[in-house]
């Protein structure tokens, strides 16, 4: 069943094919629905895979595609990188999230880009978006990562670039966004290409885990241990029962925690029990995770596998066991430091793709592009790619102390830089964008303190709201488009060739300052917007209030467990990431009140009409899961684990893959206190902007408050990109045209020809005259004399003097040189 | 067939093509460009049944063919390929059929006449390129080496742009100054073996290997050394490896679209083959004694170029400076000295030869529309001609290494062996992979300027009407086709040089590599000279 994946990847790939080459002779509708079809196609095979993985316990596959099996394989450097792809819960995990939402945006688009002339290249584009982030999750070695990795960073630029032909420098600046994008992950990908040189030569392969790796032996290890308990207890409400015991004894130290697979599994699927109800009576958390005829050795770890045939991360187990030292060349390391080298490495390719300090900085810019692309790259998918790597890598970062301090210490101050640069934007979209950076922080910081699952699960809360808020936005910005229009032209709105040519007034559809009072225009867009924000800022029940929760709680529990420097790093974070999520909930309820409450500050406001069904309605969808997704993972212990039929099920389902995971425990202390400060940020955003106060005068409510110097430099950004440019940009551009003009062509190019051909000239300048009178005329005057002269001369060279032989070729050769290029030097070579 | 190998059979058929061409008149032009075109494609034709026959798992000299020559001075014809050559001899038959069909309507053929000749000077152009990679005799190699030189003096001096003349000196004075030292080197070889082939019964690597010719090394003015520099000289010219490249941009710049192609393709790439056959088959102490200085060249040649390329306002000489930087990548592939450096320097020299010979067909078929090559007279082509503006995407996306495009595979494989390299290591790598971050830099730029932007220049707008001829598109999809070929697969292209790559390095580079290298790079140094004392 699992063999079907290559097809989450063709089925995209195959719609970014028809498009590119029909695209323009289809109509608009088809170009969409070939879109529309590929997306929902990946969806539909993600879905399958999920199902398959429910019925057999979780149990991973490793596949080799059909044809493209090898890649890179040079067998004499004991170099092998097939394409290769893994089905495990994580990869799962992360392609029902890219489909999924993908798949809704796919159909916003069709709405959003109706009437643009590059209508099927857009389309084009977001399929081979899905495509290459597909090959990103579904990869088995960090090679295939990597190709998705810059796959989707390529479509990121295509994407942000899309309008490069806007009038009045608009298409050029959009193509500068675009290049800033590509650059700043660039330097990532230099960092990931380091780590990934580091691993080959560290671990002699690129694949995350061989066929037939057992990736979690802790999950096992439980599993057996559970088995001896419980044994006979095959039923599945007892064996639920069992399951939850176990969790629930693990909860003041989460160390053992992962008693999962099977039992946890079949409660809710009675079919699979059934299924395998025979077979497993024997024992089923060890034949059905592995998959293998019941009579077959049954392995609860790797020990039976020499160490030459583990993949990175089992090698890497194996070699921390050992304490051994790797040798690079002239230099030879510690494993310890090689990993935590590798780490850091890996870091900075985190930073660059899920825009963390120091890279983060083309994200906000990235908002040039069209607002589904935001939506579905620049928010839920791509972006996130980072945080997927680090708990993919978990066995890695968690070795390394040094690295996960660093970490936590990244994203918590990206969490609450980005929160408060957030504060100050009057763009719509830009808000969105420095909330996206923070969120991901948020992600980061949970992998620095070792808290994997979290990350994971905000991962994917996120996706969904942040989608809701993007595409909520995009809506907003549409309905003020077409109000603009209405105003101008009395038309009906729907010849507006390329989005936001308006006239060339000052007018902008996505600023803030012109809107107001929407919320009465546009009320399925409001309510929709309503439920992200509250998502967004942490409100109970929505599904940012579980992940967020989640995380903040995994950071007190490490920084009170572990009193070394991961623990520091925990409490840090955890003080930066409370303040960073009170910011949250305040620039959200401003954007609140800047657009949908009060009353409208530009007439295109007030004729703002609701969007079309085909945008409404993954709008309402997305909502929904906004509501509702944070119940895949209720703790425990509140009474609502109920609702998805059981707690923590969604850490249950990641630990499988990830060997350090744990089950987050829920202190209901801190969760008061998260919540009190989202609300708290709430009212007092509603307290200085509501009731039309948000924007009189030209001024932002909070600049007339003591706040203002604040707001200032929160509006101006912290000044990231000037500081750019003055110590990197300008130096650059510098150096380049110093190079290339001063020293290379004006120097380098003509001075060094004009050395030689002094050289030359000299030469011939001396021997012109001996040639001339001696050589010549004695040719000229005994023919004979010379034909003597030259054999007994001939005769010399054949006594095997080499020396001279050479010699003489050498100045012959020069001679005929020097013979010909004399006319031309002398006119004027 | 009539005894010929089939080596011989491709190095010859386009000096047979040549050969019918100086009996047709000029006028018949269309016959003429034809037969070239036709003479090129059997080439090709007859290089891939060369690679059809091939053994991958025999790491010698294959189909080969000998006759004596001078037998007086042990020079012999003696043809053949191996691992290290196939694949550079099918990119010369591959790139010459492209080259030739970009010249069909280049304007400047037109408008200073003389077709016949054109076509006459690049079958003789592939028949000399095609004899540098198969000859294994050093006199006879070197005969090609220099033959190279007078189509292409011809080529740019002809039919170049304003400044052809003092390029075309300036391209054979240069290559000639660094032949120079390389035949001196060649003649000492030779006339101490008392032959000039390589391989063969009493060929010059036989007598290294056996210990009857000796190339005493210990220091830098060693005679192993000096012969080493005596041929890398030379080939560092031909490169160009940094800091001898300042004639390149000229030659690029002024040399016409297919010169440059040509130029780029395959000329550069003589240099780094000859390095591979001659620097570190012939002198494999020498090459472990002189690799981190060429690594540093390398290093600096990929920074320097890409940031070079930055400053410009000239789109070929932009893409010109551009080989710079990627053929450091190649030299520094090939003096890690180990199979991964090697194989990836080798597929490199093909990946290039393809993405900037791609880049330099665009940038001329722009020029013949507009007549300029001026970034700043561009901006928003890619609306005005989507589907170039999609090839050259392809291609700018190639040339900068993007992952399942052919030229990542390269370079990816050239870092790690730089990296594993017991000469090279992190430092080198972590210079060189800056590289990748600066293609990207200088490349986006060119793209953007060119391609993005607003469509207002009026003489851009009229580009609207001249799409791209059948022609200019039948010429790029090889050229697409390969990219994505090589960048999905290959492998194939891996197995073919393996078994040659694994024996030069495990039979000459491994051994010459003294133990203490894996503790320090400067042990290297003392042990050479111990060894020698």
């Amino acid at each position: 069943m699992a063999q079907i994946v290559p097809l989450i990847i063709l089925i995209p790939a195959l719609g970014a094919f028809i498009n590119t080459f029909w695209g323009s002779r289809l109509e608009e509708r088809q170009s969409a629905l070939v879109g529309i079809f590929a997306s929902t196609g990946a969806f539909i095979v993600a879905l399958l895979l999920f199902f398959n993985l429910m019925g057999n316990n979780y149990q991973e596959a490793v596949i080799n595609p059909f044809f493209f099996d090898s890649w890179i394989r040079i067998p004499s450097a004991g170099v092998e990188i097939p394409w290769q792809m893994r089905v495990d819960t994580l990869s799962v995990t992360m392609m029902l999230v890219i489909t999924g939402v993908g798949s809704l945006i796919h159909v916003y688009a069709m709405g959003y880009m109706h009437g643009d002339p590059r209508f099927s290249r857009f389309f084009t584009y977001l399929n081979m978006f899905l495509a290459f982030m597909l090959v990103l999750v579904t990869g088995n070695n960090f090679l295939m990562l990597f190709v998705g990795w810059e796959g989707v960073g390529l479509c990121s630029y295509l994407l942000i670039g899309f309008w490069f032909d806007k009038p009045h420098g608009e298409g050029y600046k959009n193509a500068n966004a675009a290049r800033k994008a590509f650059i700043a992950n660039r330097v990532g990908d230099f960092g990931l290409l380091m780590a990934i040189f580091l691993i080959f030569w560290t671990f002699g392969t690129l694949d995350f885990y061989k066929a037939g790796e057992v990736v979690n032996t802790h999950a096992l290890t439980g599993v057996a241990a559970s088995q001896n308990a419980g044994h006979g207890d095959e039923h599945g409400s007892d064996a639920s029962h069992g399951a939850e015991d176990s969790h629930s004894t693990t909860e003041d130290g989460h160390a053992s925690i992962i008693v999962l697979t099977g039992a946890a599994l079949q409660e809710t699927h009675g079919d699979a029990t059934d299924a395998h109800g025979s077979e497993s009576a024997s024992g089923h958390g060890e034949t059905d995770a592995h998959g293998v005829a019941p009579d077959a050795p049954v392995y609860l770890n790797n020990d039976h596998i020499p160490t030459e045939l583990l993949g990175v991360f089992g090698k890497a187990e194996r070699m921390l066991a050992e304490n051994a030292t790797v040798q690079f060349g002239p230099f030879s390391l510690g494993i310890g430091a090689v990993i935590t080298l590798i780490t850091l490495f890996m870091l900075l390719g985190a930073t660059g793709k899920s825009a963390q300090i120091p890279l983060f900085i083309w994200l906000p810019d990235a908002m040039a592009g069209p607002t589904p692309v935001s939506a579905l790259i620049h928010a839920a998918t791509m972006v996130t790619a980072g945080v997927y790597m680090m708990v993919r890598s978990n066995v890695l970062f968690h070795a390394s102390d040094t690295t996960s301090f660093i970490v936590a210490i990244i994203g918590a101050t990206t969490a609450l830089m980005a929160g408060f640069v957030a504060l100050g934007q009057w763009d719509i979209k830009k808000v969105l964008a420095y909330s996206t950076v923070s969120q991901l922080g948020f992600m980061v910081a949970a992998v620095g303190f070792q808290a994997y699952v979290p990350a994971m699960f905000h991962l994917v809360t996120h996706a969904f709201f942040k989608a809701l808020l993007f595409l909520g936005s995009g809506s907003v910005i549409h309905g003020m488009e077409h109000g603009h229009h209405h105003l101008h032209d009395h038309h009906d709105g729907h010849d507006h060739d390329e989005h936001a040519i308006v006239e060339h007034d000052a007018f902008d559809p996505q600023d803030m300052r012109y809107m107001g009072g929407l919320a009465r225009r546009m009320p399925l867009t409001y309510l929709t917007y309503l439920i992200g924000t509250l998502a967004l800022a942490g409100i109970f029940p929505f599904a940012g209030f579980w992940s967020k929760d989640e995380i903040l709680a995994d950071a007190f529990l490490k920084g009170v467990e572990d009193g070394g420097l991961v623990g520091a790093g925990a409490f840090i974070a955890l003080g930066m990431l409370l303040v960073a999520a009170g910011f949250t909930a305040f620039y959200m309820w401003r954007q609140m009140e800047l657009v949908f409450y009060g009353e409208h500050r530009h007439d295109a406001a007030a004729h703002a009409p609701e969007s079309a069904p085909s945008m409404v309605i993954p709008l309402l969808v997305l909502a929904f899961f906004s509501l509702t997704i944070g119940f895949m993972n209720t703790p425990s212990g509140i009474g609502l684990a109920w609702i998805a039929g059981g707690a923590h099920r969604f850490a249950d389902w990641i630990i499988v893959s990830v060997q350090h995971a744990h089950v987050g425990v829920f202190l209901p202390l801190l969760a008061v206190v998260a919540l009190s400060v989202g609300i708290g940020a709430i009212l007092l955003a509603r307290s200085i902007y509501g009731s039309g106060k948000a924007y009189v005068d030209g001024k932002d409510a909070l600049q007339k408050t003591a706040f203002a110097p604040g707001f200032q430099l929160s509006s101006a950004r912290l000044y990231w990109d000037e500081t750019y440019f003055a110590l990197f940009i300008n130096p650059f551009i510098r150096a380049s045209k110093f190079f290339g003009i001063t020293l290379d062509w004006n120097w380098w190019h003509d001075g060094f020809h004009h050395a030689l051909r002094d050289l030359f000239n000299g030469f011939g300048r001396i021997l012109a005259r001996p040639i001339e009178t001696g050589i010549i005329d004695a040719t000229v005057m005994g023919v004979g004399r010379f034909a003597t002269w030259v054999s007994s001369w001939m005769r010399r060279i054949q006594t095997g003097y080499v020396r001279t032989y050479a010699v003489v070729l050498l100045s012959g050769a020069i001679l005929v040189i020097i013979a010909l290029l004399i006319p031309l030097f002398q006119n004027g070579g | 067939m009539f005894g010929l190998s089939i080596v011989t059979l491709t190095l010859f058929l386009p000096l047979v093509g040549m050969t019918v061409l100086l009996f047709m008149k000029e006028e018949q032009q269309n016959e003429i460009k034809w037969t070239a075109f036709g003479v090129s494609v059997a080439t090709f034709f007859a290089s891939l049944l060369m690679w059809i026959g091939f053994d991958n798992t025999n790491p010698d000299l294959q189909m080969v063919q000998q006759w004596a020559w001078i037998p007086q001075f042990g020079i012999n014809y003696y043809a053949g390929v191996d691992g290290l050559s196939l694949l550079l001899v099918i990119l010369t038959t591959f790139i010459m059929p492209i080259a030739i069909m970009s010249s069909f309507h280049a304007h400047v053929i037109e408008e200073r006449g003389r077709a016949k000749l054109y076509y006459i000077f690049m079958l003789l152009l592939e028949w000399a390129m095609i004899g540098v990679f198969v000859v294994h005799d050093l006199f006879v190699f070197y005969v090609f080496w220099e033959i190279t030189l007078v189509p292409m003096y011809f080529l740019i001096g002809i039919w170049g742009g304003e400044e052809r003349r003092y390029a075309s000196i300036k391209f054979f004075l240069y290559t000639m100054a660094g032949s120079i030292l390389m035949l001196i080197a060649i003649l000492y070889l030779g006339t101490n073996a008392g032959t000039f082939t390589l391989e063969g019964a009493g060929g010059i690597l036989e007598q290294l290997a056996n210990g009857s010719l000796t190339l005493p090394m210990g220091g830098f003015f060693s005679l192993q050394n000096l012969l080493f520099l005596g041929f890398f000289i030379a080939f560092a010219i031909k490169v160009p490896v940094w800091p001898f490249h300042s004639w390149l941009p000229d030659a690029h710049v002024q040399a016409p679209t297919a010169g440059s192609v040509i130029l780029a393709g395959v000329l550069l790439k003589m240099g780094t083959y000859g390095m591979v056959r001659f620097n570190l088959q012939l002198f494999p102490e020498a090459s472990v004694f002189m690799a981190p200085v060429v690594a540093v060249l390398a290093v600096i040649g990929i920074i320097y170029g890409a940031w070079v390329s930055y400053a410009q306002t000239d789109v070929k000489k932009l893409v010109a400076y551009s080989s710079i930087s990627h053929l450091g990548f190649v030299v520094l592939g090939i003096f890690a000295l180990n199979q991964a450096g090697i194989s990836g320097g080798t597929l490199q020299m093909i990946n290039h030869g393809i993405s900037t010979g791609g880049l330099f067909l665009l940038v001329g078929m722009l020029y013949e529309r507009r007549h300029t090559k001026a970034l700043d007279a561009f901006g928003g082509i890619w609306k005005a001609m989507p589907v170039y503006g999609g090839i050259s995407l392809v291609v700018t996306l190639s040339s900068m290494g993007l992952p399942g495009l052919n030229g990542f595979v390269g370079e990816f494989t050239i870092l790690l062996g730089a990296f594993g390299s017991s000469v090279l290591g992190l430092t080198y790598t972590l210079f060189a992979t800056l590289g990748v971050i600066l293609a990207a830099i200088y490349m986006l730029h060119m793209f953007q300027k060119v391609y993005l932007g607003e469509l207002d220049k009026p003489e851009n707008i009229a580009l609207k009407d001249q799409p791209l001829t059948w022609q200019e598109i039948a010429v790029m999809i090889p050229i697409l086709v390969a990219i994505f070929l090589i960048g999905l697969r290959p492998a194939p292209f891996f197995a073919t040089m393996d078994a040659s790559v694994n024996q030069l390095v495990e039979e000459k580079l491994e051994l010459a590599i003294p133990q203490e290298a894996t503790e320090s790079t400067a042990a290297i140094d003392q042990t050479v000279v111990d060894s020698e004392g």
